[in-house]
């Protein structure tokens, strides 16, 4: 990457930066030399008195507490001349913090790379079949998942559970890969289709969409009339047989899996104010490696679907 | 010649030679970085002034606290950049007055916060983070759904711009349009999607 990270402390800047470090580690050396060389007589006073009384010895430092100062000098000397700090002079250990960076994780690379890259060879069910790559994907999950679908990838309202088998966008290893991935984004717009529904008709349209899961109604509204409505509201997403559309993420609703959860007001204000979800994309961020190893976690949670069902499914259909 | 017994009965030079020698280590630290490209141009075309609602919503994770208990600075070590992505550099936060690196976690880093949660989980989140997060110990925050009054918005902006934040007169013109109908929590999570953009990868 070419991007401006590193100092870039030239001209005069760099001038200035020397300057000041030279002098003031020389300003330092010669006062302490200054000091140490005038003329101290033990047991003479200053003549500054304090206080009536208080007087102040004229004694040099010791010996020890002196040397310690110079050798702070020179250590300085010593620090820049191997490591940066006189303006852009590199040091003689060439030493950047990037480059510390760099090579700690090009050391973690050489020791968890392999163990991460040997399951990219596998594909992704029998990743799911081996108990330590399970671990891994484990702890990536809990690490990056587990703030929105749950330690245990059960979910919460808004954030679908991830092992009951019931997928929004798919859940064969691609697709869960996809989703991983790329994210994905969930949006019902109010009143779906028809935005001149009436608060009543609401009602009516989710009294029938309960109805097609076996929920009962006791919000006064009319399956019947729903019935008639759902045409023009829902179908167009959900589909006539509100099954909806996988492939668009367009939520089953005959499959008693309630992403907000089945309450009635949950319903009707799902219809009323639209709904706008977002799963994000974790792809640039966590590399192929890792979301390989979480897409094998996932899917064998219980949930995934099987790649060669798809595989078998699309040539039956051509026929 | 400036002896102990001169300096010492003199208040003016003992103020004049002990500042002297305090700013040593700031005019070196400090004054270059004021000067150096990599301190005061933006890292690439993804970093942007706030807009009005992030710069509202700023105001109110500066007003709640929130830097108490989060920081905004990952540091160059691998432990960071795994959890949080890539390290922090300092042409992302030049439109940042003041900054808000803080210096403790009790929370997590938030410096690449954006775009990693939806609205939605924010939302429930920043309310009662144990909707979300049952072992989550970040206070409730439920008071921020209500509706957002920044009237100042403007001469936020006007004063930011004094200090170098290109906001156009018509940008800071439109401020308090783009804040109506908003609430605090709305203004919060879209600060917090904006953070962090642009380095995306982790390293």
């Amino acid at each position: 990457m070419d991007l401006n990270f590193t100092s870039d402390l030239v001209g005069f800047w760099n001038l200035y930066v020397v300057v000041i470090v030279a002098v003031s580690i020389i300003a330092c050396g010669v006062f302490l030399w200054s000091q140490s060389s005038a003329d101290h007589r033990p047991g003479e006073v200053t003549g500054h008195v304090w206080d009536e009384t208080l007087e102040e010895y004229s004694n040099p430092l010791p010996n020890w507490w002196r040397w310690m100062f110079y050798i702070t000098v020179v250590f300085a000397l010593v620090y820049l001349a191997l490591y940066p700090g006189l303006g852009s002079n590199k040091g003689q250990f060439d030493w950047t913090m990037r480059g510390q960076y760099d090579a700690e994780m090009k050391a973690a690379e050489q020791t968890y790379g392999p163990k991460f890259n040997q399951f990219l060879k596998q594909d992704v069910m029998s990743v799911a079949a081996n108990p330590e790559a399970r671990e891994m994907g484990s702890r990536l999950f809990q690490t990056y998942c587990a703030q929105c679908h749950g330690g245990d990838a059960g979910g919460q309202p808004a954030f679908p559970n991830l092992k009951d088998g019931d997928w929004l966008w798919g859940g064969t290893p691609d697709k869960i890969k996809e989703t991983i991935n790329m994210g994905r984004m969930g949006i019902m717009t109010p009143m779906g289709t028809k935005p001149d529904m009436t608060a009543e008709q609401v009602k009516d349209v989710v009294a029938y969409v309960r109805s097609l899961s076996g929920l009962e109604s006791k919000s006064g509204g009319s399956a019947e009339k729903g019935k008639e409505l759902y045409p023009q509201a829902c179908a167009a997403c959900h589909q006539p047989d509100g099954k909806g559309m996988q492939a668009a993420g367009y939520p089953n609703l005959t499959d008693k899996v309630w992403l907000y959860g089945s309450r009635e007001e949950t319903m009707i204000e799902t219809v009323t104010k639209g709904r706008q979800n977002q799963m994000p994309a974790f792809g640039e961020f966590l590399g192929e490696a890792k979301v390989h190893l979480l897409t094998a976690y996932v899917w064998g949670l219980g949930g995934g679907v099987k790649a060669e069902s798809v595989a078998e499914a699309a040539p039956a259909e051509q026929k | 010649m400036l002896t102990h017994a001169k300096i010492e009965t003199s208040n003016t030079l003992m103020i004049v030679l002990t500042l002297l020698a305090v700013s040593v280590g700031g005019l070196l630290e400090i004054v270059p970085l004021f000067f150096q490209k990599s301190t005061t141009t933006p890292i690439n075309e993804v970093v942007k002034p706030y807009d009005a609602l992030r710069l509202a919503g700023r105001d109110i994770y500066i007003r709640e606290g929130c830097y108490n208990c989060h920081s905004q600075m990952i540091r160059p070590f691998r432990a960071e950049t795994e959890r949080y992505g890539h390290y922090s550099v300092a042409g992302e936060y030049v439109y940042d007055h003041p900054f808000q690196w803080g210096s403790k976690r009790t929370g997590p880093d938030l410096a690449r916060v954006g775009a990693r949660y939806s609205d939605q989980w924010h939302k429930i989140h920043l309310l009662n983070p144990r909707d979300v997060v049952p072992e989550s110990n970040m206070p409730a925050y439920y008071w921020l759904d209500r509706p957002l009054n920044d009237p100042a918005i403007g001469g936020k902006m006007a004063a930011l711009r004094k200090v170098g934040v290109p906001y156009t007169d018509q940008e800071i013109a439109e401020a308090p349009k783009a804040l109506e109908g908003k609430t605090e929590v709305e203004a919060v999570i879209a600060y917090l999607q904006g953070m962090g953009l642009a380095l995306k990868q982790s390293r």
